[in-house]
């Protein structure tokens, strides 16, 4: 083994290899692979995100669905209550109409009763008058006798 | 071969240990070395074609293959070479911040050249050990009348000592250059000499961290060499057996091999960035 020239041969064209190498090699292909891993690790948290955003839209979807279901019960009970409350008024409205119209046929009744009473009363006093005359067969001084028969109708 | 004597096992052998060196002859011409003689009668003032250019070839492989994903990096999906490429600094990535705690731009991007560029040399020792050095030999005798004797040729760049001790001692002056710049110079000499034994034996501590210090890009050029070497000179023995009982070993040693070539490349990256991890350490 002899030592020679091709020592600083070598020495020289490590030294420019290494120069190069840390210049123009190492650089853009260590970058270009850390901005990949960057990238990479921001998709991951993304995807992370995503998926904690799904978890959270579900949940405020459930809520929604539920918070919908309460309040659908709540109007179909409120509706029902209603309701009721429109038949019984309707009911009690009713009552009160027959009740009105009841009395007022009464009233109807009543006030033709008085008036087939006066009538019968008027028809009495002159048929009573006659059948007194009929017994009698006499004649009798109408204007003596009237305010008798008058009083006698009176108490019918 | 072209004399018409076939090569004995050590001629063959040292034949391909031997790289392709030009340089200064000491009568002051330069050229080709014809032998190993010749190589080393040259002594410092010569260079191995054959590493540096395979060496050279690999680095720029490694650059152009890189740089071409970096200008079209996506950070969108990714297509299958930028996957690979991903998958390379991704890995590097994390040895760096496994076992470097400070804050440095080099201390990545030269990990991921070490590895790289390591693995790409080690991996030439997969290619058959007589494939290229037979192509360099017919250009050689073709293009250039070279004598096929004396056209060496070397492929794994990491089995020549040059090209490893030249990447340990760059690592070694960058660490200097970062304990230095981190600690200040008081602090680094501090290092060298008030530990482990205190401000009384600073001769002894001076050793002691001295040697520790030599030995780290030592051991780092060493070890990667003598296992790389160590492997191709199997290649090579088992080349020496007849065509049909090669694979018998051949297959099996490159398997294992495989292991070793990205394990070194591994160890060589891994042990600088806890180098440069203690460069930066503040005690």
């Amino acid at each position: 083994m002899n030592i020679n020239l091709t020592l600083f041969g070598q020495m020289i064209a490590f030294a420019l290899f290494i120069w190069f190498c840390m210049k123009f090699i190492w650089p853009p292909v260590i970058n270009a692979m850390q901005e990949r891993q960057r990238k990479i690790a921001e998709g991951l948290q993304e995807a992370d995100r995503a998926s904690k955003d799904l978890e959270l839209a579900q949940k405020s979807a459930t809520d929604t669905l539920r918070e919908a279901k309460v309040q659908a019960a709540q109007l179909i009970e409120q509706a029902n209550k209603r309701a009721n409350q429109l038949i019984e008024e309707a009911k009690d409205n009713a009552r009160a109409e027959g009740e009105r119209i009841k009395v007022a046929a009464q009233a109807d009744i009543e006030q033709e009763v008085q008036r087939a009473k006066e009538a019968l009363r008027a028809q009495l006093a002159s048929l009573s008058l006659l059948g007194a005359e009929k017994i009698l067969q006499t004649s009798i001084n109408q204007e003596a006798h009237s305010k008798m028969l008058e009083q006698l109708a009176a108490e019918l | 071969m072209a004399e018409g004597h076939l090569p004995t096992t050590s001629e063959y052998i040292g034949h391909h240990l031997q790289n392709l060196v030009y340089g200064k002859f000491p009568d002051g011409h330069w050229g080709f070395a014809q032998s190993a003689q010749d190589a080393k009668a040259m002594g410092f003032m010569s260079i191995n074609v054959d590493s540096m250019g395979w060496s050279l070839f690999l680095g720029l492989l490694f650059i152009w293959l890189f740089r071409k994903v970096a200008k079209s990096a996506t950070s969108g999906v990714p297509g299958g070479v930028q996957n690979f490429i991903e998958m390379v600094v991704e890995f590097v990535n994390q040895s760096v911040k496994d076992g470097f705690h400070g804050k440095s731009a080099l201390v990545a991007p030269l990990a991921l050249t070490i590895f790289m560029w390591v693995l790409f040399m080690n991996t030439m020792d997969l290619m058959p050990v007589d494939l290229i050095p037979l192509v360099a030999q017919k250009i050689g005798v073709f293009a250039f009348g070279a004598d096929p004797h004396h056209v060496f040729f070397k492929v794994v760049p990491t089995t020549d000592p040059n090209i490893t001790f030249g990447m340990s001692i760059t690592v070694f002056l960058l660490m200097i250059f970062y304990s230095v710049r981190e600690k200040g110079l008081g602090g680094f000499i501090g290092e060298l000499t008030l530990q482990p034994f205190g401000k009384f034996l600073i001769p002894f501590n001076f050793l002691l961290e001295g040697v520790g210090l030599f030995a780290k890009p030592i051991s780092l050029a060493l070890r990667l060499y003598g296992n790389l070497f160590a492997g191709e000179l199997i290649f090579i023995m088992i080349a020496l057996l007849p065509f049909w009982a090669q694979w018998v070993l051949n297959f099996p040693w490159a398997v294992f091999h495989i292991l070793i070539i990205i394990l070194q490349a591994y160890i060589f990256m891994m042990l600088t960035i806890v180098y440069m991890n203690m460069a930066h350490e503040k005690h």
